[in-house]
Order: structure tokens, then C-alpha cells, then sequence
């Protein structure tokens, strides 16, 4: 994306009252929610601490993980597949639908699958996917894309989806009574998952001392998924393995926490096997893909290597102000907020992306939250200086692109001017006299597109110091 | 090809720098584990706050307090697992009079030939192989005899927990029970009945799963 289409996303997003309303709201009521369950400061930081902690001694292992996962999965009947590629991992699953004659898919909460943009690859495949999150479902009828996390219709309110299900699930009548929407959507999907013949899901966490797939949820949508269609497909980024069961009641209390302000979800699911031998419903075939796209180069920086340790719980995008503002639409990518700002760039490069890194105030919010300690602020500003650095080593894709010699001699100036103090006490009193009528043009137009216009002091700071007799210190 | 993808991801994976990353131990938690009745309160009242319904009786009462359950909801089928202890009980007390009582319906054959009955059922009753106090949510494990769907598929879900198999944490769930030894097919925690608040954050029950979740604890 270009930097203008980013800028004029921004722009459209804070003309659109509804849209400002909607977040504001949203956000509040997250981050009010989460402060509640984690009242106990002390417990929280110790908790934070820990998930930190689980998350880098994962990571520090991760490929000797991923191969226990793989093994402890095969042994347990599950189907393991790893993909590269976003289009490699779409291959996959449509070969395993396929393998089945399936022609419908039914489709649990996940990210990763709107990273691969699944659906619309199966769509021209002849195979559709009926997503079945409420959210989810809301947005796949109106042809939209999440615009958070894990609440990915919350950008529309409720006259919208009323009219949105009069207009396309037929027979529907217009309501705007949130119980009988709900129920209008539970009415539809069942039919759906009583007939589908494959379930595709995410997965929060994937154990790899058992080989165990870790779901939660609070609408048993994604449990329908999972148990109902005779095959289950998941699909998990690398970074999602932890070590050992014994990691999971920290994880999922700072997910499920963070998140939604639960002290647990309505449902954990725990997938360990396919359908065993006199056991009676439960998928007949698992399958598990994983998914690298860019993770394993995001690995190889120590620092960087941090964005992996994230748990999808969205409070990053809860408190930021900048998203609370926008949305989740005018990032432009799949990923919004903080964590989309660290990660898109890193995935996508930073010629087509890099513009995020730069959308924010650096104000920190973001990492006081993050359940797993990620230092966002200091991964955006490394981000930043990548994006100039003239390095040639380096992980980042498109890395320097923002280098240009017209910045590189003002700041040469700069110092020069700065570390001369005849030459700087010259140029602040011309400017203390003249800068006022500099005209707004270059990069002082586009620095004034969003603030407002700098008033020079007619006197520089040395001057008046030396006149109120203010000795150097 | 998905052979020499995972040989390349592994090999990116082991030429990244190495970092050396103690495990840390997780802690016990702070607080002392309360007896068995505070366990059981503060499960009542977790479970309650998000809507289930959490009935603690003793033992010999809870096939009466079933009937009332049913008749004051006006269910019409009651899907039970007949290989289970609490399947006998109960096929036993409908033998003895079934006058009024909702029709059983024993998840006896693989879904497949059963999914059409299975989907028309009003209510299931399940065990629940334990409990943590500290989260407030009911573990389960099903069985060939007791399987998935049953907490599931049914509007209303009828869980028969003991009293004495409340646990304080998930952590000590998982130690005592030694699951990482051996994991089921599908182990559960559920906390009650199925809930979204997508739309503009209101909260709104039902909306796939079980609509009521119904908790005898037994003493």
C-alpha cells in the first residue's frame, strides 16, 4: 500500500462520525472489561511476566517444537502439513477438500486463514465457506473484511446488520432486537453444519509435548466446526507451538483476560486425536497446516523475533488511540492496530507497508498491556529506522526504502549547524525574523497537513539566556 | 512438496541466531487451596455471573430434581449416554415411572445414523469429570460411551458434577488427573451456556451452542 492510500484511508475513517462512535464505544467497554479481570496488579505483572517468559522459552526452542508437535500429532492420528506460502497452504486445503468431493466448508474464528485469504481462493475454486463466528458471519454477508481481531463486525452497529440479514439470508425479517438477530444466525448456520462435510478451524495454542490442539471460544461455533463435519482442517501460524500442557493455564487466562475481560471463555476445546476406535461422532481425519509466511525470516532477528511471541488477543488494538480512532479498515492489511503495525511491515515489506510503522505515537499503551510483553514501541521505532537504514544486512524486506538524498543532506546540515555555534546563532536569528513567511511548500506542506503551522521565536533560547544573565551550567 | 517446505522452514528455523531460555517454573498459586465447599461456592458463583445455572444437592436427590428441571421447561426429549453410570440411573428411575417425563433418547450408534435424531433433541444430560474453582468452568471428557455432541448439539445441556472432584485451578486439574500422560480424544472446559457479544458488544445467549447449562453438583 502507499503511503497516500494509507493517509486517505485515515482520512476517510475520522470524517465518518458512525464509524468514530462505534470504536469509541467498543474500546472503552474492552478496556474497562479488562481492567476489572485484572484487578490485582501484582498477579497481573506476575502473570504477564510468566506468559512472556512461555512465549520466549517456546520460541527459543521452536524448532525442535515444531518437530515434537509434528511427531506427537502423527502419533496421534493427526495429519500434519507445512506450508511456506500463503498460496501454498491454500493448495493444501483445497487438495484436502477436494480429496473428499467437498464443496462447502464451514469455518471456525481464524486469522490466519483471512492472512491466506482462503475463502476467496476457494470461492474460485467452485467450494464455498460459510463462516460461522456471528462476527465473522455479519461481515462475510456484507462482504467485508474484519476490522478487529476478535470482534470483527464491531465496526457496523446493529440498525446496519439488521438491515444487512433482511437483505441477504432470505426470509429474514428486519430486526434490530440483538437476540432474534442472534437467533436468526443460529437458525441459518445449523443447517449448515449439519450438512458440511469439512470444518476448518485456527488454533490458539498447539501443545507439543501431547500433540494437543488448544481452541477457545464462547459461541461453540467453533466446537460445531471441530466435531460436527467428519473432516477437521486447522490451520496455525509456526509461532503458535508452547512446550508443555502445563503452559496452558497461564496462557489462556492472560488470552481469554486481555481479550474479552473473561476469566475464562465458554469453551476451551482441546484437540488431541481424530475419532477414535469405538468412539462415536468427532471428525474421522484431522489435519493440521502449518504456516510460515514470513516468520521464520521474522525469527532470524533476535529482536525483531519478539512479534512471534503475540497470542492474537487484540487489547493492543483496545488501547491504542490511534486504532480507536480509525478502525481497523484504514490499515489496509489483515492485521490492524499495534501488533498489525510491527507485523504487516515485516511480512509484506516495508516499500508496500512500512507507512504503519510510522502511524503512531509511540505513547506506549500498547506494550503496558500486552499480555505477553511484546515491546511494540520499540519494534516501531526499530521499523522506523530500518526503513533509512543503509545497512546492508538486515532481515527486513525493503529495507532503506525510505533512504533520499534531499533528507540525508537536510540532517548533515542539521548537524553541522548544530555543532557550529557562530553559524547556528547567524541562521536562528534570521530564522527568528524571516520564518514566519516561509512559504508552506515541501516537506513543510505535508507537516502542516495535520498540525498546525510553527511561529518562530523572534529571539533564539541562547540569546535570551545571555540577556537574563543565565550562566551556562 | 510439503516435505520440502517443512525441511526449509526447520532449516531457516536452525540457522537463526540461538537463544538460551531457561523454563520457568510455573508457581503454585499464592493463595492456599480452599476446602471442598468454598471450592464449590466460588464455582457456583463464577458459573452463575456468566448465566449457568449451578444446583448443589446431595447425591440421592438429583434424578427428582431432573424431572423438575425438564417438566418446568417442557422438554420433550431428554438424549442420554445408557453405557455410563449416570445413564443406568437414569434409564432405571424412567422404568420405575415414566409418567409425563420426557421421551430418552440413548446416543447408542456413530453419528452418522444418528445425526438426524441427535440435531431434533431437546436436552442432554452429561458428567463432567471435574472442575476448577478458580475460573469457574466444568471439565469434560468425553467418552466412546458419553461422546462430543452431547454437551453440543441439544439447547439445553444438563451437566452431573461431584462436589469432591472441584479443583482449585486448571493447573491442578491437569497435575492430579496427570493429563499430559494421557490425552483424550477431546477434553472441554465450559464455563456455560454458548454466548457472543459481536454485535455492538451486547450479550446475547444461544447462539450456537447449548442455550441453558444446567449444573447438579453433587454432594
Amino acid at each position: 500500500m502507499a503511503a497516500e492510500s494509507f493517509e486517505k484511508n485515515v482520512d476517510r475513517a475520522l470524517a465518518d462520525a458512525q464509524l468514530r462512535k462505534n470504536f469509541a464505544f467498543a474500546m472503552g467497554n474492552f478496556i474497562l472489561k479488562r481492567k476489572a479481570v485484572f484487578s490485582d496488579t501484582e498477579e497481573t505483572e506476575r502473570l504477564r511476566t510468566l506468559g512472556n517468559a512461555i512465549k520466549q522459552r517456546a520460541l527459543s526452542r521452536l524448532p525442535d517444537l515444531l518437530v515434537q508437535l509434528e511427531a506427537a500429532c502423527t502419533r496421534n492420528g493427526i495429519r500434519v502439513h507445512w506450508a511456506e506460502t500463503p498460496a501454498v497452504a491454500n493448495r493444501i486445503v483445497l487438495e484436502t477438500i477436494e480429496s473428499h468431493a467437498g464443496t462447502r466448508v464451514v469455518k471456525g474464528k481464524s486469522m490466519v486463514s483471512e492472512e491466506m485469504h482462503l475463502n476467496a481462493f476457494l470461492g474460485t475454486h467452485g467450494i464455498e465457506a460459510v463462516e460461522t463466528d456471528l462476527g465473522e458471519f455479519i461481515i462475510q454477508l456484507a462482504g467485508e473484511t474484519p476490522s478487529h481481531i476478535i470482534v470483527p463486525a464491531i465496526h457496523k452497529n446493529k440498525m446496519q446488520i439488521a438491515k444487512i440479514f433482511h437483505d441477504k439470508i432470505p426470509g429474514a425479517p428486519y430486526t434490530e432486537d440483538v437476540a432474534e438477530l442472534t437467533a436468526i444466525a443460529r437458525r441459518t448456520l445449523r443447517r449448515k453444519f449439519y450438512e458440511a462435510g469439512i470444518g476448518l478451524s485456527g488454533v490458539n495454542f498447539a501443545v507439543a509435548e501431547t500433540g494437543t490442539l488448544c481452541l477457545v471460544e464462547n459461541e461453540g461455533n467453533g466446537r460445531l466446526c471441530t466435531t460436527v463435519p467428519p473432516v477437521h482442517i486447522a490451520v496455525m501460524g509456526l509461532e503458535k507451538v508452547v512446550e508443555k500442557l502445563d503452559d496452558l493455564p497461564p496462557l489462556l487466562r492472560l488470552l481469554t483476560g486481555s481479550a474479552t475481560g473473561q476469566l475464562v471463555t465458554t469453551y476451551v476445546n482441546l484437540i488431541t486425536s481424530p475419532r477414535r476406535t469405538g468412539e462415536k461422532d468427532g471428525p474421522t481425519e484431522v489435519h493440521l497446516v502449518i504456516l510460515d509466511n514470513g516468520r521464520s525470516r521474522i525469527y532470524q532477528d533476535p529482536e525483531l523475533r519478539q512479534t512471534l511471541q503475540c497470542v492474537r488477543c487484540g487489547t493492543c488494538l483496545n488501547h491504542c488511540p490511534v486504532y480507536t480512532r480509525i478502525g481497523g479498515h484504514a490499515y489496509g492489511f489483515v492485521y490492524p492496530g499495534p501488533i498489525g503495525k510491527i507485523l504487516t511491515p515485516q511480512v509484506e515489506g516495508l516499500e508496500k507497508a512500512g507507512e504503519l510503522a510510522f502511524a503512531s505515537s509511540l505513547c506506549g499503551a500498547c506494550e503496558e498491556v500486552c499480555p505477553v510483553k511484546i515491546p511494540i514501541a520499540s519494534l516501531l521505532r526499530r521499523l522506523r529506522d530500518e526503513s533509512y537504514s543503509g545497512e546492508p544486512q538486515g532481515i527486513v524486506p525493503g529495507r532503506g526504502c525510505k533512504q533520499n538524498l534531499a533528507e540525508r543532506l537536510a540532517w548533515k546540515s542539521w548537524a553541522f549547524l548544530n555543532t557550529h555555534p557562530r553559524l547556528n546563532r547567524m541562521v536562528t536569528s534570521l530564522l527568528g525574523m524571516a520564518g514566519d513567511y516561509l512559504p508552506p511548500a515541501g516537506p513543510l506542506e505535508r507537516w502542516m497537513r495535520y498540525r498546525t503551522e510553527p511561529e518562530f521565536a523572534r529571539k533564539g533560547l541562547h540569546r535570551r539566556a545571555k540577556e537574563e544573565g543565565i550562566a551556562d551550567e | 512438496m510439503s516435505e520440502i517446505a517443512r525441511d526449509r522452514i526447520l532449516a531457516r528455523l536452525r540457522g537463526a541466531p540461538r537463544q538460551e531460555i531457561p523454563r520457568l517454573d510455573v508457581p503454585a498459586p499464592a493463595a492456599a487451596a480452599p476446602d471442598r465447599n468454598a471450592r464449590v461456592a466460588r464455582l457456583k458463583s463464577l458459573m452463575e455471573t456468566v448465566r449457568a445455572e449451578v444446583q448443589v444437592l446431595p447425591a440421592a436427590e438429583w434424578i427428582p430434581r431432573l424431572k423438575e428441571v425438564l417438566g418446568a421447561r417442557g422438554i420433550k426429549t431428554l438424549l442420554y449416554a445408557p453405557d455410563t453410570d449416570l445413564g443406568s440411573a437414569l434409564a432405571e428411575a424412567w422404568q420405575q415411572d415414566a409418567a409425563g417425563l420426557p421421551e430418552l433418547v440413548a446416543y447408542a450408534e456413530p453419528v452418522e445414523s444418528f445425526k438426524e435424531r441427535l440435531f431434533a433433541v431437546d436436552a442432554a444430560v452429561t458428567g463432567a469429570a471435574g472442575a476448577v474453582a478458580d475460573t469457574g468452568a466444568l471439565i469434560l471428557r468425553p467418552t466412546g460411551a458419553e461422546p462430543r455432541l452431547m454437551s453440543l448439539v441439544p439447547p439445553v445441556h444438563i451437566a452431573v458434577l461431584r462436589a469432591d472432584s472441584v479443583f482449585p485451578s486448571l493447573g491442578d486439574a491437569m497435575r492430579a488427573g496427570r493429563w499430559a500422560e494421557d490425552m483424550p480424544t477431546n477434553m472441554l472446559l465450559i464455563s456455560g451456556p454458548s454466548k457472543t457479544a459481536d454485535i455492538e458488544l451486547i450479550l446475547a445467549f444461544g447462539v450456537h451452542g447449548p442455550k441453558e447449562l444446567i449444573v447438579f453438583v453433587l454432594e
